[in-house]
């Protein structure tokens, strides 16, 4: 098969470009996208990409396969490969360190922006701040984020504003803060959130339901933040 | 949180609320006016005339007209925040818009008690 490769080494390189790359599956099975990478960097040491748990947990492989961004590792080829052709870029809007690995610092800028830790003033009680059943599920779906950064790199708005819209991870994971009943800094969450640029640049596309590998629907978050701020406001 | 900003009303729910609400005046509008225009009797002079010299009207088309010029600005603002990097480029841009929504809302007010 023919895999396409973004290639940028800054020390070397004057632009980044294409590398395209002939290679023979071993025994035609469907590997990952990983072990793809593996093999290719078996062939060229030099082809910069990061992993860590090769299993979807630690979200170090985001990347673009064919257009659409996603982790290398628990992405088999069947799923991407077209016509025997694999293009693999860096994840999109985010600078380029080197071939497919980015910077993420902005990422992880707005991440910090939504002071993603429990804020409770009240004395501690003895054992532990309780919850029910119920308001634990409240969290299902917003706590398994890995921080991979596929939604938010897939998102027009954060493309165009990665210093002033939260993203949709940052407000998946500003929902999943004030969701929780043991935090009570609920108001003062809302008030850093109200302005045209953090939650308003959401225009509702859901690029970033169609590519978070864990499934999450940060859109339904950011729905229930605008309801949050609507209830309060009104 | 981004605190300084030259939106509408410089709260992201704010402009998020009059968007919606503006849309919906100037959807109740259009179908209002597509409705008339197809099912009213003879469609002369005399009769658009009467139309538009009723209060009511004149009421619902001047709301039409400032729901459409703040959904404009809003967008237009949006749009430029999201697009135009320079800020200079962007400044006249946003300039421009304003300007040409205040002429478009005065010169609306004009036509619509000059009948």
């Amino acid at each position: 098969m023919l895999v396409s490769v973004y290639r940028y080494n800054p020390e070397t390189d004057d632009a980044p470009y294409m590398q395209d790359i002939h290679i023979d599956i071993p025994g035609g099975k469907d590997i990952m996208v990983l072990d793809l990478l593996q093999l290719l960097k078996d062939k060229d040491p030099t082809m910069g990409y990061r992993r860590s748990c090769r299993e979807g947990v630690c979200g170090s492989d985001g990347m673009n396969m064919n257009g659409l961004n996603g982790l290398a590792c628990v992405t088999p080829l069947s799923e991407v490969v077209v016509n025997d052709k694999l293009v693999l870029r860096p994840l999109p809007g985010l600078p380029v360190i080197r071939d497919l690995v980015v910077d993420m610092s902005q990422f992880y800028a707005q991440y910090e922006k939504i002071k993603p830790f429990l804020i409770n003033d009240t004395p501690a009680p003895a054992i532990e701040r309780l919850q029910s059943p119920e308001e634990r599920a409240e969290l299902d779906g917003l706590y398994e984020c890995i921080l991979c950064a596929c939604c938010s790199t897939a998102c027009p708005s954060f493309w165009w504003n990665p210093d002033k819209f939260i993203g949709p991870s940052g407000l998946l994971q500003a929902y999943r803060f004030l969701a929780d009943t043991r935090d009570t800094a609920k108001e003062e969450r809302l008030a850093d959130l109200d302005d045209p640029f953090s939650v308003f640049r959401c225009h509702g596309i859901m690029n970033c339901v169609n590519v978070c590998p864990k499934g999450l629907n940060p859109t339904k978050a950011i729905g229930k933040i605008r309801n949050m701020l609507l209830s309060q406001a009104t | 949180m981004v605190t300084s900003i030259t939106s509408f009303g410089r709260s992201g729910l704010y402009d998020w609320m009059i968007q919606r609400v503006s849309a919906v005046v100037l959807l109740a509008y259009t179908v209002f006016m597509i409705g008339y225009m197809l099912f009213g009797s003879e469609l002369d002079y005399q009769q658009w005339k009467e139309l538009f010299e009723c209060t009511a009207m004149r009421i619902f088309t001047l709301l039409a007209l400032l729901s459409m010029a703040a959904h404009a600005w809003i967008g237009m603002w949006s749009i430029s925040t999201d697009y135009i990097k320079p800020t200079g480029i962007r400044f006249l841009f946003q300039s421009a818009c304003g300007l040409l929504t205040f002429i478009y809302v005065v010169w609306g007010i004009q036509i619509l008690w000059g009948v």
